[in-house]
This record gives structure tokens, sequence and C-alpha cells, in this order.
């Protein structure tokens, strides 16, 4: 399938965060088309049409998400926009931040009219320095000009958009997690019911949308939403930036239809494997997503395709691994990362995440017994619908992931005391 | 402990008022009120603490869960740069263990240590940086710099230092 490009239009063109510039080529015309010639419910009804699923990495259709808010409440309704990108292998938000923050901007207004929304945050990671001064410049122009503030865009709407920057969490990026933070806790997620559409930023309905499903809106609104289902596949709708990392030739931000095999993105997009070798394993939607063998490269880039298979498309990370690397050793660095970013807050996950690590720590140095393989797979097990967030079930999946689809590997370890994967380039810590 | 011993200066007392203006409730400026203490001060002492819960009218307890919270909050005296590598998945594919080693040895301090002459501290962060089509890579101050290698880890310390010297 080929490059399209709608959200990555100006990945590279220096003159596009420019509000003078962005605005020559079309821009804020969207938001205007909202705001002047639309009701809102008929702007959400576009958005249910286009089939926009949530591209943080949930998939919850973001119509549907909009209309669970209450239209009849009196208090104050907020959108938060969640910037704080943080799952190992993706990174395509901060192209948007970087290279489009008038695209963003654009597609807040236009959520904003569709719920009815005065205040919206960006929740932006605090590691994003130079997103962060791009996107307030970005901000800043916009007020001066009239895009946000007591008139956007000269119609009888108040908007006020303010950024907000973290301070060094992935748990933050968990909405209701992000909704701790932003309200100055620690990102402790909150129990679910009540969803923050009824009960969210200071207890009020709350939309919280990620950057690329809100940069999304302008070619929407313009566009209508059949044009953007049709691009994509059934129930999966337009393209989805794929942020492709790894061993592969051509690494970067690749801008597809829903639907892309990822033997394409791999193969045509980003040049093949480094060094030709032989393709071993793909995280196919970031550091959570089940780990796929070599054989799985076929399947199709959706998010219904890659659930059936037991994995997710998630935040669309797509993490080459080529026949060098060791399986003990990607296990043992994602489950550093899962022990480090665990909250704290839900025994299984807070306890679990370590034990993982340490387990895994000694078999790659040479120190596992064969029961090992077996107390993985049970703290796994464990972790699994144990917690108040998705962040332990997603360290469960892709633990699963690893112990399932490459059990010999670990067994090696075990039996062995060495890997098995003896090219491998990494010294073992 | 006095609290005395911190307190914004008049630019960004203005600017910790203009923070809470965005907020409908006080405590939601609590962590961008520390970026901007941590800013003014280098790192989250104490005393920063304490001030920070006054005009925060929180209690200090309340402040100090969310400093050791969060990984951007320094508690202690960081170097003069700060450097970031990143060791999750995508860089560990592009061996940032041999980036975290060579650190290791031109700054002669174990991750998570300041140099002897106060001007770098460094990290090897398992979170990934969210730039892994740089892999290997590293965020110095607020800047990412990625395919790194010994050499360009190198260069960009020794500019660093230099525009030190020479500001």
């Amino acid at each position: 399938m080929p490059i399209v490009k709608l959200v990555s239009e100006y990945f590279g063109n220096e003159q596009a965060k420019d509000l003078a510039w962005y605005r020559q080529n079309g821009g804020y015309e969207a938001a205007r088309k909202a705001l002047f010639k639309m009701a809102p419910k008929q702007v959400t009804d576009e958005v249910v049409k286009s089939n926009l699923r949530g591209l943080g990495g949930a998939g919850f259709p973001t119509g549907k998400k909009w209309s669970f808010v209450p239209a009849d409440d009196s208090k104050p309704k907020y959108l938060t926009v969640n910037a704080d990108e943080a799952e190992p292998g993706t990174f395509k938000d901060r192209y948007i931040l970087e290279w489009d923050p008038h695209r963003l901007i654009e597609g807040i207004i236009i959520c904003a009219w569709a719920v009815g929304i005065h205040k919206a945050y960006i929740y932006i990671r605090g590691e994003y320095v130079r997103p962060f001064q791009i996107l307030k410049a970005a901000v800043e122009e916009a007020y001066k000009e009239g895009i946000l503030g007591e008139r956007v865009l000269g119609q009888d709407f108040k908007l006020d958009l303010h950024i907000h920057r973290g301070a060094g969490a992935y748990i933050c990026g968990e909405e209701t997690g992000l909704l701790e933070s932003l309200e100055g806790k620690k990102g402790w997620p909150r129990l679910k019911p009540p969803f923050p559409a009824i009960v969210g930023l200071f207890n009020c309905p709350t939309v919280i949308n990620n950057v690329e499903t809100l940069s999304h809106l302008r070619n929407i609104i313009l566009k209508g939403g059949d044009w953007f289902a049709d691009i994509g596949v059934d129930r999966n709708g337009g393209t989805r930036l794929f942020a492709l990392s790894g061993r592969v030739k051509r690494p970067g931000v690749y801008e597809l239809p829903m639907g892309t095999p990822m033997r394409e993105l791999i193969y045509e997009h980003g040049g093949g494997i480094v060094g030709d070798r032989k393709l071993k394993a793909i995280i196919p939607g970031g550091a959570s997503a089940p780990v796929l063998t070599a054989d799985q490269v076929d399947i199709p880039m959706t998010f219904d395709e890659l659930s059936k298979v037991g994995s997710m498309l998630g935040s669309a990370g797509i993490v080459v691994m080529d026949e060098e690397v060791c399986m003990v050793k990607a296990m043992q660095t994602i489950a550093d990362f899962f022990a480090h970013e665990s909250c704290g807050q839900c025994t299984p996950c807070r306890q679990g995440t370590g034990w993982v690590y340490r387990i895994v720590s000694r078999m790659l140095e040479g120190n596992g017994s064969v029961d090992d393989v077996a107390t993985l797979m049970s703290a796994a097990n464990n972790m699994s619908g144990t917690s108040i967030c998705a962040l332990s079930d997603g360290a469960s999946m892709a633990y699963r992931g690893f112990l399932t689809r490459f059990p010999e590997e670990f067994e090696y370890h075990v039996k062995h005391g060495k890997c098995d994967v003896q090219e491998i380039r990494m010294a073992v810590a | 402990m006095s609290t005395q011993a911190f307190e914004f200066t008049p630019e960004n007392l203005q600017e910790f008022r203009d923070i809470l203006s965005r907020y409908p409730e006080r405590r939601a400026a609590l962590l961008p009120t520390l970026h901007l203490a941590q800013e003014q001060n280098g790192h989250i002492s104490t005393e920063v603490e304490a001030y920070v819960a006054q005009i925060m009218e929180l209690p200090i307890v309340d402040v100090r869960e969310v400093v050791t919270f969060y990984s951007l909050y320094f508690r202690r005296p960081m170097g003069h740069h700060h450097i970031r590598v990143c060791m999750s998945i995508a860089c560990m594919l592009g061996d940032c263990e041999g980036i975290r080693n060579h650190l290791r040895t031109r700054l002669g301090v174990a991750p998570g240590g300041v140099t002897a002459d106060g001007k770098f501290s460094w990290e090897a962060i398992p979170d990934c940086l969210g730039a892994c089509e740089l892999a290997p890579m590293m965020q110095l101050d607020g800047e990412y710099y990625g395919n790194l290698t010994p050499e360009k880890v190198d260069e960009i310390l020794d500019t660093a230092d230099h525009a030190d010297k020479r500001g």
C-alpha cells in the first residue's frame, strides 16, 4: 500500500509550524467549517462515520468516546490531550508536536466544539523539551491571532488551551494516571468506573484523546467521515503513523493505511533488516504488545487482526529484531522498563514486575534454575487482571509473549547458563 | 530548617501566579511550580520543598510525595549538564550498553553520579525517551542526540564543555 500523508503531510517541512504558512495552506479552515457551518452533533457524527479510533493505543472509537460525555451536565467539561508518549518503541506523536503543532491545535478546537468544551490541557511528557517549546510557541501564536481564547476564529465560542508538562512517569500516559498528575498528584490510576467521560479532570466530564487522533480531525472535517473510513479497512478507519525501529535499515515514522502488512512496512518502507540478516521477531505495538515470530510478518496491521493472534497494534511502535537478538535479553530490557515504571499502587504489579526482572536477569547472568521458566510464567499469569490499570496486564502480556513464542531460548539459558544466540553483540550485563 | 533559604525571584513569582491562573484548583499547579523551582535552584532541596508547600498551601509531605514519585525532579545537586542515556528496547538493539560503558569511562562516575568538577551528571534510564529511530540516543539537557558512537558522545560532551568555557 502506498504511503498516504494525512497527519504526516508536513513532516520535514520547516515552515509548517509557522501559523501564517499553516493558514496559507488551508490551515484552520476545517475548524472554521466546524464552528460556522456544522452543529456540534454533526461534527461528532462525521467522526463516528470515519471509524477513527484512539491512536494512543487502546483503539477505542473516538466518536463514541465523545458521545459518552453527558450533554446536560451543569459542570464544566474538559479536554485533555495525551501527549505523554512513553510506550517503548513509540515516537510518532513527537513528530506531530515538532513538525505540525497547529494541526493538533486545530483538532483540539474541532473536538472542543463537538463536545462543548471550553478548557483544554495538553499533557506532554517532561522529557519532550523541544516539542514543548514548539507547541508553546504555536499556542501563543494561536492566541494572538484569535484562534484560541474568548472568541475562537471570531465565533461566539470560548476555548482556553494550556500545556502541562509531566515530570517523568510512564504511568501518566494511562488516562486516569494522567488526570491525577494533572491535578498535581502522583500518577496513580483511578478505579473505573466512573469513566473520565463522566467523572474526569477536577471531577468533571472529560474527553482524553491522543495527539495523533486529534490531528486527523482537520482532514475528516474537510473531506468527510466516509472518505476517511474508505482509506482504512473495516472498523479501522484511515491511516496510522507507524513508528519503525530496531534492526531495520531505515527506522522512522511511516504513515500507511490501516491494514498494511508488517512485511511491507519492514521491507519496503524500512528498507529491510540491517545486514540483510534474517528476521526473528517483531513487537507490533510498543513494549506491552506480545512479540510475534517472523512467520507472522504478513499479518495486516489493524487493531482487530493483531488482537486475533493474541497481540495488539497498541501504539503502533514496531520494533524489529533479527536472528542475532537474544530473546531473553529483549525480555529483560522490557522487564527492566516495567519494573521501573510500575507506579506501586497494586501489589501484583509492584511485586510482579520486580520479580520478573530479577529472575530474567539471573537467567542472563547464567544463574537461572530450571524452575525459573515456570516461575516467570506463574508471575506473569498472576499479574493479569489483578490490578487497577492496564500496565500490569500489558507487562504480563509482553512477558508471556516471549515465554510462549521463544521457550527454547529460555530453556537453553537455564540449562546451559549461557546464550545460544552466539552472535549477539550485546554483552550480557 | 529555615523556609527562607529559597524563594522565587520576582520574575518567577509572577510566572507562578500565571501558572495558578491556568487551573480551577490550586493543587494542579504543583508540577509546573516544581519545574519552575528546579529551573531556578537546580534541584528540589528540602528548603525548596518547604517553600513550594507554603506557596501551594499544601502540607510538605504532599510535595515530597510528588517530588519522589517523578523521575525528572532531582533531590540533590546535579551536574551543570545532565545526560540521560536511553536503555529501552530499541536502544538496546542499537547497543546502548556500549554508549553507557563509554560514558562511565569518560565521566569516571557510575550512573546517577556527578563528575568531581560538577560539570556533568548522568543516568542510564530504562524508560524510553521516545526517539527510537535515533537509537542509540541520549538527552543532554533539553536536546536529543542520536545515532551515537563513542566518538560522537565525546564530541557532544566536548562541545558542551567548550561552550561553558566561552560563555
